[in-house]
């Protein structure tokens, strides 16, 4: 039994340096304290709420966020916003509808149901409008790059001017945390470029952090249930585990075998 | 099997069980006597049977809501992750359930090799379990391209490719494959098809390969044949089932882990961008469980040979009831193959982590070195070492062993023995 275990550890202990190594250039990210990480880890509400704000206001202009509805705003687990002010932030996007009964499409203020309004119509539109870079959908940005939240966070704040020997063109720019540290756009964020609701300075690194835990939700809704659910889940698990363990000694104890 | 004819005590039961003796069955089942000294490595038997059934029966659920078609996949999983109820948890247990799945497999794998138990008279059950392992890595190959993200697309484009090594007909079997002339809607929707039904082909083998098991029984720590029933075993029911219900739920508590704790973090990041025929990813790599094939697949040089080589890597497995020659099965009496059987163990994990590197410089190095090493063990190593290694005595019973004392003090000594 005792070498059972030695033998599991090493294993996963395996399979963990396996799969880290599985991003070829290492580069230390920023780090900051994620609210969501570990066996109770919740979002920071006011934080996603900041952070949907710096998102209209700043990222949406070019990046689309294609998988989540407006009513998503208000749901449990999320920014939590009310269901008032989910339809208000509805109601300030034109979506376009149809075809009516003449046959037309025409266009109306946003409803809950509807899907955030995408800024441009299409990739293609997208691409031309951005030097022909796609700024890719957000929905599941972060659980698409290998370094996850912190790597968003990093890249947020990895603008710097080139080292000497490197020469850029023109539309692209030097990010430390970038694979192959080019990249089509420009650095977005600067001190004071949004008025925060709540009164919290906007700092770019505060901005960051908000902006990144908004992408963590809008990649994994269900976070929150998840953690709770694993926590009961295993708890529940290792309960049921002794119970069995003690009821197999018992069984196992009529035979002078050990177990 | 247990010796005495089962007549069931009901009138109804003995008019059923005379048409259709599922009672009988059932009662052979509980009875089944089993050698009391195995070990903890023998409950991931039952371990992979309830993988086999959890990935049933969460399959089935996502296949109510996944939609097989090249431009609606991506969206419809991500339909699943956000809107279904529940749809996180279910996707979850399924694509970790796939990992855990391979993980019991391979320990089921690695146990046998240890305890000789593919050798005669078992060589049937051995081979069931080779041809369901490749079923298994099939449907999760196929599984895994069903999502429509990049790593998905490029590792169904270069896994298909390789049957463009075979000389003449090879591009043809390729097109024929895709359904067209690249990975496209076609290939998705086949390989869907064959994701469905593949573990149901399983389900069939497993039942014939625990049928297989019933006829001569179990093998045993110390791998020598036993009286059934006797002193020796145990009946099935209460003894293995309540042990095998210790060991799932321990192993339950790990797959609960990564399910709800770290859910991706066994799959590749790429696999969240949906599938773009135009870009390539920076390093394709295949599922954990598939690296050390494909580090074998890329240490040759040669397209086909490496192909060849590759196939020939899983197919030996096959014929390693004759390749192993030694008369003595469990290694706890085989000094010289415990050795050689932890540096196979070693050398596999080798092949598993330059599998996930670049194939270049040092790795590419290791992988050849390590691919030799691998059809070395089987092809040399087993044969002569059957033939030249000198045994500890075997036991002639688990409850009376030559040394005497319980089973287990048997192996302590001889383990002791061989220190000394």
């Amino acid at each position: 039994m005792k070498s059972f275990f030695k033998f599991l550890i090493l294993l996963f202990a395996f399979l963990g340096t396996s799969f880290n190594s599985n991003s070829a250039e290492k580069v230390e990210y920023l780090k900051t304290d994620w609210s969501f990480k570990g066996l109770f880890g919740k979002f920071d509400r006011g934080s996603l709420q900041r952070g949907y704000q710096v998102y209209t206001e700043v990222c949406s202009s070019c990046h689309s966020m294609k998988y989540l509805s407006y009513r998503n705003l208000a749901e449990k687990g999320g920014p939590e916003f009310t269901i008032e002010q989910a339809k208000a932030i509805a109601a300030s996007f034109e979506v376009k509808d149809g075809p009516n009964a003449d046959g037309d499409m025409f266009t109306r203020p946003g409803k809950l149901s509807d899907k955030f309004v995408m800024p441009y119509e299409n990739v293609k539109a997208a691409q031309a409008a951005n030097g022909g870079a796609y700024p890719p959908d957000m929905s599941v940005l972060v659980k698409a790059r290998g370094g996850g939240v912190d790597y968003i966070y990093s890249l947020l704040q990895g603008y710097e001017d080139p080292p000497a020997g490197i020469s850029l063109d023109d539309g692209v720019y030097y990010n430390k945390y970038m694979y192959g540290n080019k990249i089509k756009m420009a650095n977005q964020l600067s001190d004071g470029l949004v008025e925060y609701a709540d009164g919290t300075t906007a700092s770019v690194e505060q901005m960051s952090k908000d902006v990144t835990t908004f992408l963590m939700w809008a990649a994994e809704p269900h976070l929150e249930a998840r953690h709770r659910m694993g926590f009961k889940a295993i708890v529940y698990l290792i309960i049921l585990t002794a119970l069995v363990y003690f009821s197999m000694k018992r069984i196992w104890s009529r035979i002078e075998t050990e177990v | 099997m247990s010796g005495h004819e089962y007549i069931p005590k009901s009138k109804v039961g003995k008019w059923f069980n005379d048409r259709l003796p599922l009672l009988t069955l059932a009662n052979h089942l509980t009875d089944y006597p089993t050698p009391k000294n195995l070990n903890y490595w023998w409950t991931f038997g039952g371990i992979l049977t309830f993988c086999l059934i959890t990935q049933i029966v969460t399959g089935l659920v996502l296949a109510m809501h996944y939609i097989a078609h090249a431009d609606m996949a991506f969206d419809s999983v991500e339909h699943i992750m956000r809107d279904v109820n529940y749809g996180w948890l279910i996707r979850y247990i399924h694509a970790n359930g796939a990992s855990m799945f391979f993980l019991a497999v391979y320990i089921h794998i690695f146990r046998s090799l240890f305890y000789g138990s593919y050798k005669s008279p078992r060589e049937i059950i051995w081979i069931i379990g080779i041809i369901i392992y490749l079923l298994m890595m099939a449907a999760a190959f196929m599984g895994y391209v069903l999502p429509w993200g990049q790593m998905s697309f490029w590792g169904a484009t270069v896994i298909t490719n390789l049957f463009s090594a075979i000389p003449l007909v090879g591009e043809g079997i390729v097109t024929w494959l895709w359904g067209g002339y690249s990975v496209d809607n076609p290939t998705l929707t086949r390989f869907f098809t064959l994701h469905y039904l593949i573990p149901f082909l399983i389900l069939g083998l497993v039942v014939l390969h625990i049928w297989a098991l019933h006829v001569p029984g179990n093998n045993n720590p110390v791998g020598i044949d036993i009286k059934k029933p006797s002193k020796d075993t145990v009946p099935f029911h209460p003894y293995i089932v309540i042990k095998d219900g210790f060991a799932l739920l321990m192993f339950m508590i790990v797959f609960a882990f990564f399910v709800f704790y770290t859910p991706n973090i066994l799959g590749h990041a790429d696999n969240y961008i949906e599938a773009d025929p135009l870009v390539t990813p920076a390093h394709i790599v295949p599922e954990w469980y598939l690296l050390p094939f494909y580090a074998i697949l890329r240490s040759v040089p040669d397209k086909l040979l490496g192909v060849v080589a590759m196939l020939s890597a899983i197919l030996i497995l096959a014929a390693l009831p004759w390749l192993d020659t030694s008369k003595v099965r469990s290694a706890v009496f085989r000094p010289l193959y415990r050795q050689f059987y932890w540096i196979l163990v070693a050398d596999v994990l080798i092949l598993g982590y330059v599998g996930a590197m670049p194939a270049e410089g040092l790795y590419l190095l290791i992988a050849r070195v390590a691919t030799a090493y691998y059809f070395l063990h089987f092809l040399v190593i087993l044969p002569v070492l059957g033939l030249k290694e000198k045994t500890v005595p075997v036991p002639l019973s688990i409850t009376e062993p030559i040394l005497g004392g319980s089973p287990n003090l048997a192996t302590a000594k001889n383990k002791e023995s061989l220190n000394n």
